[in-house]
């Protein structure tokens, strides 16, 4: 097990970090304590996970920070038994037309790999989720292949599209609504990602995988219209991991 | 219900925003200023999380269609009801028809309306904070009707609380180290705590970005959780102030954290303000 770091963060949270690495063991240490906290009884408001974090925010301020570690560490190092949560294996239908890949070209010439091989690379990969930040429903997955690596554009674009599927620096994701953003594009999906008339927005969480599945542009219309009218069944398996 | 006559600069309904929902990825947002927001309310005996009206700058004008008892706090704008001018952070009852205009702003950036038993405009996860993607609309507008229960009690009596000026002229920010404050310099350090800032053109409810750039070769952070009040270090060394409608999570070190009052008293300001970080012990 990695040392854990405690931090004071203001007057009402306190930051717990692992070692700096984007990694399954670290990401299920940070699950193993949120459930933990989640399940002794212990007065929190929320918890919000990062790439190595767990941050805790309280309702009142805290008053002994040493001790409120020690009720923590000790949290942490009882052996409680997590109720298995179970994971899903989505799978994403993205188009990679040249109309909704805006950057494939640039990609393509600057890392050297003809366009179908970026899809290929890039659909070929089971990608993890590891939480969700920045925009509402947007995931940061892990296990973009280092061949996709591209650093974001110098300037943002003032619009992009919600599905958009994007690649910045070594992450990829999906705009799941419209915002200005620095990722180059490389396709889109016709799923939403954050639905606020549902009351649980999204339908991925921490641990899932997802996969992209290449379609056509016809489909992706298709798709779309079944998605608006309701009538799309997401596809999803049973995670194994 | 209030029809909006004038919807002003940026008017938005607020209460104390979203907890719990940070799994989604949705930000907390909720009132700027929760001491002036809790000050309308408390005088008009709502419960703390009831709904407001924000108003920034001012510049806004909305006609009842009900009777009910309304109190307004934070920023001065010059309210008027009927062109009479009226006292803030005191209990006002305002009939049918009457029509509530905002003038010159005299202080602060913020103020608040509250009405009796607050405004019931849509409930999206916990609350009616507006927010874009989650509530129907992020702001106000022209003739947007915004309901509340009508109030009859004119017999209750008056009431009115004597506030501080000097809460809007504060310029100490008092905050802690925030998680890699320790990442800077002696230099930075020194730096950050002695110099004045500006609060620069570029704000709003998500962040303040400041005018003066502290150099730094910090390298960005794995993605980890901000909250408001978290201030940020970009590596072109601008710093940015999260407000309430800041995200979840962000990747630029975290060098401080405003304590919630000087979030409070921080919203207050405009660009062109100055002050100066104080760092409290922990």
């Amino acid at each position: 097990m990695h040392q854990l770091q405690f931090k004071l963060f203001g007057e009402k949270a306190i930051l717990i970090e692992w070692f700096p690495e984007i990694s399954m063991s670290v990401l299920n240490g940070i699950l193993d304590f949120q459930s933990k906290i989640a399940t002794n009884n212990y007065p929190f408001l929320e918890t919000i996970i990062g790439y190595n974090s767990l941050t805790i925010l309280y309702s009142q301020k805290i008053v002994n920070y040493e001790n409120e570690v020690e009720i923590l560490k000790n949290i942490y190092k009882s052996d409680f038994q997590i109720p298995n949560k179970s994971n899903y294996f989505w799978e994403i239908p993205v188009c990679y037309d040249a109309e909704f890949g805006l950057d494939l070209k640039e990609i393509s010439i600057k890392n050297n790999l003809s366009i179908d091989k970026i899809v290929t690379i890039h659909s070929e990969t089971i990608y993890t989720v590891f939480f969700i930040g920045f925009l509402p429903g947007f995931l940061y997955l892990a296990g973009l292949n280092p061949q996709l690596f591209m650093d974001r554009k110098p300037n943002p674009r003032l619009k992009i599209d919600k599905g958009s599927v994007g690649i910045g620096g070594k992450q990829t994701g999906i705009y799941p609504l419209n915002s200005p953003g620095g990722w180059n594009i490389i396709g889109k999906t016709p799923l939403l990602f954050f639905d606020s008339e549902n009351e649980i927005p999204c339908f991925a969480t921490t641990k899932d995988q997802i996969k992209f599945i290449p379609i056509n542009i016809k489909e992706f219309y298709e798709i779309q219209e079944s998605v608006a009218n309701r009538s799309y069944h997401m596809i999803k398996k049973q995670s194994n991991d | 219900m209030i029809r909006v006559l004038n919807a002003g600069f940026f008017t938005t309904i607020q209460d104390k925003g979203r907890v719990g929902f940070a799994k989604f990825g949705i930000p907390i947002s909720g009132v700027m200023d929760s001491y002036s927001a809790d000050l309308a309310n408390h005088i008009l005996n709502n419960s703390l999380d009831t709904a407001l009206l924000e108003i920034t700058f001012g510049g806004c004008s909305l006609q009842f269609i009900k009777n009910t008892m309304i109190c307004i706090s934070g920023a001065d704008f010059s309210p008027t009801v009927n062109q009479m001018k009226i006292p803030l952070n005191t209990r006002i009852f305002v009939h049918n028809n009457d029509v509530l205009s905002f003038g010159t702003r005299h202080f602060g950036a913020f103020c608040y309306l509250a009405v009796k038993g607050g405004f019931l405009t849509e409930i999206k996860f916990n609350s009616r904070s507006f927010f874009q993607n989650i509530t129907d609309d992020f702001m106000i507008r022209k003739e947007n009707l915004l309901p509340f229960l009508e109030f009859h009690d004119f017999k209750s009596s008056h009431a009115s609380v004597k506030t501080k000026k000097s809460y809007f002229k504060k310029t100490k920010i008092k905050c802690f180290k925030g998680p890699e404050f320790d990442l800077l310099t002696k230099n930075q350090q020194n730096l950050l705590l002695k110099n004045k800032f500006t609060i620069s053109k570029d704000m709003n409810r998500t962040g303040f970005h400041l005018v003066e750039i502290l150099e730094n070769n910090l390298s960005q952070i794995l993605t980890s959780a901000v909250l408001p009040g978290t201030v940020q270090l970009t590596p072109s060394g601008k710093l940015i102030v999260l407000m309430r409608d800041c995200q979840v999570t962000g990747g630029y070190p975290r060098i401080l954290q405003l304590t919630e009052k000087s979030i409070n008293i921080f919203s207050q300001k405009i660009a062109g303000d100055t002050f100066v970080f104080s760092i409290l012990k922990l």
